[in-house]
């Protein structure tokens, strides 16, 4: 669907006079610029596969908090949905509907962050830290990794709920939602990894 | 940490170093303040988004990283040219050969393969800039700042002395306390982010913006080698960034990715630094292939010889490259099968390498060949790079390479190939389009100085290289006493081989002689065309306007330019009249460089370990970006009429 909705907008930022489409331009590099992130996160689910069971006789996969994942899970899948409706309210043209699907997936990004940080601290609380194996460290690192993901997407949604406020609906405004979307349903693309090579393969 | 940790103290070298960086900071704001230059720099360089500009300054700074890199490798070779010798001290020995290493290939290489891109990608396709200048600028000022973030630390808190690729357990806490290791660490981090951004932005250019009329397949082959390259780039980097981040998260945090102890697992970082690494020396030589192409037709007034066996073998050698990796450490133990895998993959990359050379010289048979300076190179580089490419071959014989490993012999080796085919072809392109950028030709008796002195001074130095392997020298060898040296014959060989980093010494000193005598005396180029080109870059006048070209242009096929100059020539031919349009194109923008300022804030404080400090870099980088989404005014219109103007002055109405 991402891509109709990119290929849409490429046609409203086209200028006359052979001049090139920005907007293509850069919906195309933000693409790239995916891949790219795509592989930052795969070198560490590489280094989390290695040390995934070097455990150092401490925490290992079997602890984690089943019902706490899961409802991280719901919760990303939920906001991956809603940033969906969002786009759909875009291209109907209606602001009320695109700002307020907007808001509702950055509450349930935040919910998201908070719930894992408060999966870790309860981990830290029991001993089990970034310090004590290897196997910690590479699950801190990867699930930590994706959660400042989650964090910077959040201000970044927020900038352009802010923007669209004081903008409305143009063919920038457009531009920067249709990437955003793309980014927010990357990050739960990434998620559905995370969920079955850490914790489903873990809790096993 | 008191003031007495904080500055490097005790070495007459660094006291001198500190002396000189006062005294050339004070000199520069001396000039720019009593010249009143602070607005010009500002406005012309700092916030510039041109890729004409951000080129040059790609370069300037890839030369003074020459200079210290190329000053490191003097440093070394005084060290090593005599038995027992204690000119530095060891732990000074071992951060100038990590310094050498990191500062080569990394503030070195690619800088000046970015100043290549920059310089001449957009003019070879017909663009009037790179897809996206802002993030283009953003990347210079990453490099520049993450360059400078490094290069501090020989002053500042102490140097990095754990090798050039820094593998742990050595790199961890435990054996390299202190900020050394981190300003390594932070300075290619910073660096290599802006890298990452150049590949994408390079491979959107090349993709999307070609004048309308130019076909992939009918593109100059330099713009085809930067493809080829920035696809390695966006497959290769993410690596390098994660792993260093896995490096930094053990370092700063305490985590056991790579220690020896709690489950860490130190090889596995050896693993990934050179599935970055190994791409990484085929990234830094594809632009310099793409050079050759372009010059070898040039002067040989032919087109190239098989160009699509060019394409090819590059896009094959960007592939191949991914599976090579291991080959740096055969002695890993991985097993026979293992071994085989990469020592194969390895040799085969020899054939399309092969391919490439056999082209080039298809295409200077039966030319009209011109010896130029561009084209000096081009003869230097065919004999070194096949001798260094037959010497990678046999490295790469897993079984002979339990000999090799670690040795002088793989000193000598790769120094060939990165000499004779990266630092030749990205001279011999500086050459080539300096004229281009710069609107005069470099002078050619200095040049002939430099090229002969760099000529006997690379094989005096780097043969006697090749024999100390098999004498059983090893690399990172701080001094060796006087029965090897003179008993066992390493003495003399070391001996010369100083000399012959001496003599390329010198010819730095010709070549920054040579660009500085040619800017008042250097052969002007009031044509545009200073080498009757082929492509695209030749057909606009040097320097070029800052829109490129007035009107884009149209391709016909292959070395379009040339044909076109063919049809100029015939009786009867009538220019058509021109229309001029207004030309869209990107404000300046000061946003990049203080993006790049909180970065140095960032890496900086995660250096000392003073986390504040980091994180308000860090949220320093995050609220510039905020800053740029919210700016909607960022480009302006050329007008008709400005155009008009600016192509009468130039003399093309």
């Amino acid at each position: 669907m991402q891509q109709s909705v990119s290929a849409k907008f490429s046609d409203h930022d086209h200028h006359d006079h052979g001049h090139v489409d920005q907007g293509g331009l850069k919906v195309l590099g933000f693409w790239i610029f995916l891949v790219t992130d795509c592989l930052l996160f795969a070198t560490f689910f590489a280094a989390f596969a290695v040390l995934r069971t070097h455990t150092n006789g401490g925490f290992t996969g079997k602890e984690f908090d089943v019902p706490g994942f899961v409802i991280e899970t719901f919760i990303l899948l939920i906001s991956s949905f809603t940033s969906g409706l969002a786009v759909l309210a875009l291209n109907r043209g209606n602001k009320k509907a695109l700002i307020g699907w907007l808001i509702v997936t950055v509450l349930l990004g935040a919910t998201f962050v908070g719930l894992e940080i408060h999966e870790f601290s309860s981990m830290a609380a029991e001993g089990a830290t970034i310090t004590k194996s290897a196997f910690l460290t590479s699950f801190f690192s990867l699930v930590g990794l994706h959660g400042l993901h989650v964090t910077f997407g959040i201000f970044w949604m927020t900038g352009l709920i802010l923007q669209l406020f004081k903008k409305g609906i143009t063919s920038v405004t457009k531009r920067k939602i249709s990437i955003i979307s793309l980014y927010w349903h990357f990050l739960d693309a990434v998620w559905i990894f995370i969920f079955t090579v850490v914790y489903l393969m873990g809790v096993m | 940490m008191n003031t007495s940790h904080f500055f490097v103290t005790g070495d007459p070298m660094i006291y001198g170093a500190d002396a000189s960086i006062v005294l050339v900071t004070l000199a520069i704001v001396f000039y720019l303040s009593y010249f009143k230059k602070w607005g010009w720099l500002w406005r012309e360089w700092i916030t510039t988004v041109d890729h004409k500009k951000i080129g040059i300054m790609y370069l300037l700074a890839s030369l003074i990283m020459l200079f210290r890199g190329g000053v490191d490798a003097i440093l070394m070779r005084l060290q090593l040219a005599i038995p027992n010798n204690h000119f530095l001290p060891s732990e000074h020995y071992n951060e100038i050969f990590t310094t050498h290493g990191t500062i080569m290939i990394l503030f070195m290489a690619m800088p000046f393969m970015f100043a290549l891109f920059n310089m001449v990608v957009p003019l070879q396709i017909g663009a009037r800039d790179v897809a996206f200048p802002m993030l283009n600028a953003v990347s210079f000022w990453l490099f520049f700042i993450g360059a400078m973030l490094f290069n501090i630390s020989f002053v500042i808190g102490g140097s990095a002395d754990a090798g050039w690729l820094s593998y742990p357990p050595l790199s961890e806490n435990q054996f390299s306390p202190g900020p050394g290791q981190n300003f390594w660490i932070w300075g290619i981090q910073i660096s290599g982010i802006g890298s990452l951004a150049t590949g994408i932005n390079f491979i959107v250019t090349i993709l999307k913006m070609r004048t309308p009329s130019m076909r992939l397949r009918e593109m100059p082959l330099f713009s085809w080698s930067v493809l080829s390259a920035s696809i390695a780039i966006l497959g290769v980097f993410p690596i390098l960034t994660g792993t260093l981040l896995m490096l930094t998260i053990d370092r700063l945090l305490g985590g056991h990715f790579f220690t020896m102890d709690a489950g860490g697992n130190p090889m596995m970082y050896v693993n990934f630094i050179w599935m970055w690494g190994h791409p990484e020396v085929y990234i830094v030589v594809l632009p310099a292939f793409g050079v050759y192409s372009e010059i070898v037709a040039t002067f040989s007034r032919k087109r190239i010889f098989g160009y699509s066996s060019m394409v090819f073998s590059m896009i094959a050698i960007s592939v191949v490259s991914y599976y090579t990796w291991a080959h740096h450490f055969f002695t890993m133990g991985a097993g026979a099968d293992v071994n085989i895998v990469f020592a194969v993959c390895t040799m085969i990359i020899a054939i399309p390498t092969g391919v490439k050379v056999f082209n080039w010289l298809f295409t200077m048979f039966r030319g009209r060949i011109r010896v130029t300076q561009p084209m000096l190179w081009f003869y230097a580089f065919v004999p070194t790079f096949l001798v260094g490419g037959a010497t990678g071959v046999m490295l790469a014989a897993a079984p002979a390479d339990y000999q090799y490993h670690n040795s002088y012999f793989l000193i000598a080796h790769f120094h060939q190939v990165l000499i004779g085919g990266v630092v030749f072809g990205y001279l011999a392109g500086l050459y080539y389009w300096w004229p281009k950028l710069f609107g005069f030709k470099l002078n050619d008796r200095l040049g002939k100085w430099a090229f002969w002195l760099w000529q006997i001074g690379f094989y005096v130095c780097f043969m006697p290289q090749y024999a100390l392997g098999f004498m059983g020298m090893t690399r990172r060898m701080y001094t060796y006493n006087q029965t090897m040296g003179w008993d066992m014959g390493w003495a003399p060989l070391n001996f010369i081989s100083t000399i012959g980093a001496f003599l390329m010494g010198i010819c730095f000193i010709f070549q920054a002689w040579q660009i500085i005598y040619s800017i008042k005396h250097g052969e002007r180029d009031v044509t545009g065309d200073a080498w009757d080109g082929r492509t695209l870059e030749w057909s606009i006048p040097s320097p070029p306007p800052v829109y490129n070209f007035a009107i884009l242009p149209t391709a016909k096929g292959r070395d379009t330019w040339w044909y076109q100059k063919q049809e100029m020539k015939q009786d009867g031919y009538k220019k058509e009249p021109v229309t001029f349009e207004a030309i869209h194109m990107p404000k300046n923008t000061g946003i990049p460089f203080i993006m790049a300022i909180f970065w140095f804030i960032a890496g900086f404080g995660f250096t000392f370990q003073w986390n504040w400090m980091g994180i308000i870099g860090l949220i320093g980088v995050a609220g510039t970006l905020f800053a740029r989404s919210f700016q909607y005014d960022t480009d302006y219109w050329i007008t008709a009429e400005e155009v008009e103007q600016t192509e009468k002055a130039l003399g093309r109405l």
